[in-house]
């Protein structure tokens, strides 16, 4: 098997625990909305909306953000020094165990 | 008043196909569309993507996607309301519909057909509870006439093309423009940047980094803002004007509000004819959602096939339906 687990912080900071497969080239985003979490992916996930916007908990080794990332955030709000788009993490064996929170919905 | 067969709303790729679906039944469409320009997310958010579940296309950029499909639907001659947002829907006394703008431009049509993707695009507004109370009063999410500004004080909050840009604009026009970005560095066109960082270093504008805007203050309109840094904490500033720039996100808007069924900011549509609750009110592509759905603009483009001949059928109840093909037929035009 090559499923990991990942924790994800909904919105209204209620946690959930699931397992993600590694093996079908899905990405954190995706994950929330496979398991209906409240996250638009509006964009599908080419980081031009922020609607994935999250915080990276666990200080798992994720590879730096793209210039596009990094400007998509800049039209976020609530933004913090571990603020992350779901959609730019894809899953792989490595995210094991790793802890993430939506962030608040921007108005 | 605008009169039409089929009043499509939302001006994306399947609304556009919609016109040449229609036309071929020799139906007429009109579009409204929120946005100035045709092509919805299309244009705005990704023309230069490839797309490549387009049938036919290996790979095709989004823009020109909607080029091709402007081409392909122009003999039918689709009338266009753009940069308007479809406010209210009315039935007249002979069961027709009228929809208004929000610019109030009127439009009549027997059917409609909601092809609005995921929404109107609008202003992402910054999460500073009061800020409603200062909308129009201080607060503008849009620049329409750098002239507003002449001779004022205006703080400029956001790190992309348009806050750069405008920065720079109205260094020339205000009194006073400051600028406030989160990050130290900015990631716009490096051109834009370097000259808001050349207009910093002459002391033309005040360039505030590392910090937001996290409150308002004034009585009846905008008096000052409140900045936070990252270091220094918290300080006010006196401006008459606050521009939050920080591009446009989707909003389901005002037809959430036309008594569709809805759930989870999609409209609910039997997938015999994508039509609605109501009838006559069709919904296409993003925007509707039924057991199975995928939101893809191949799917799109099927329910706008099957949604024009439930149309057709509303119009000319006595007439017979026999399905033409392009090949036989060639498109004629109106």
């Amino acid at each position: 098997m090559s499923d990991i687990t990942i924790y994800i912080e909904d919105r209204d900071g209620q946690g959930h625990s699931f397992k993600a497969p590694t093996d079908m080239n899905m990405n954190l985003m995706e994950l929330c909305k496979a398991n209906d979490l409240d996250v638009e992916g509006t964009c599908g996930g080419m980081a031009m909306c922020a609607s994935c916007h999250c915080y990276v908990l666990s200080d798992h080794a994720l590879h730096p953000k793209s210039e596009d990332e990094e400007d998509m955030l800049d039209q976020a709000f609530f933004v913090e020094e571990h603020s992350r788009l779901a959609c730019q993490i894809p899953l792989r064996k490595a995210l094991d165990g790793l802890k993430i929170k939506l962030a608040p919905n921007g108005a | 008043m605008i009169q039409t067969d089929i009043l499509i709303i939302g001006a994306g790729p399947v609304g556009l196909f919609t016109v040449f679906e229609a036309g071929l039944l020799k139906l007429r469409c009109h579009l409204i569309d929120s946005l100035p320009q045709a092509g919805g997310q299309c244009s705005e958010i990704y023309p230069k993507k490839p797309i490549y579940d387009i049938p036919g296309y290996p790979s095709i950029l989004a823009g020109e996607l909607i080029d091709k499909l402007q081409e392909q639907i122009a003999p039918f001659k689709p009338g266009f309301t753009l940069g308007e947002r479809a406010q209210i829907i009315q039935k007249d006394d002979q069961g027709q519909f009228v929809v208004t703008t929000n610019k109030g431009t009127i439009h009549r049509a027997p059917n409609i057909a909601i092809a609005g993707g995921l929404g109107c695009f609008e202003p992402r507004k910054p999460p500073i509870s009061n800020i409603s109370d200062f909308e129009d009063k201080g607060v503008e999410y849009i620049i329409k006439d750098p002239e507003f500004y002449r001779d004022k004080k205006v703080v400029v909050s956001g790190g992309g093309d348009s806050a750069l840009d405008w920065t720079i604009f109205l260094s020339d026009v205000a009194s006073e423009v400051s600028l406030v970005h989160r990050r130290e560095g900015f990631r716009g066109a490096l051109d834009s940047v370097e000259k808001v960082m050349e207009l910093s270093k002459t002391g033309k504008i005040n360039l505030i980094t590392s910090a937001e805007v996290v409150g308002l203050n004034g009585k009846g309109s905008l008096e000052e803002v409140v900045i936070k840094h990252k270091e220094k904490g918290e300080f006010n500033k006196h401006t008459d004007h606050f521009v939050p720039l920080f591009g446009l996100s989707p909003k389901l808007g005002p037809i959430g509000e036309w008594g569709l069924n809805i759930t989870r900011n999609a409209i609910e549509v039997n997938t015999f004819d994508y039509s609605t609750n109501i009838e006559g009110v069709y919904a296409i592509g993003d925007i509707n959602t039924y057991p199975g759905k995928l939101k893809l603009i191949l799917c799109g483009f099927h329910e706008a096939t099957l949604m024009v001949q439930s149309a057709f059928k509303r119009i000319y109840p006595d007439k017979n339906l026999v399905l033409k093909y392009t090949t036989v037929n060639g498109v004629n035009g109106f």
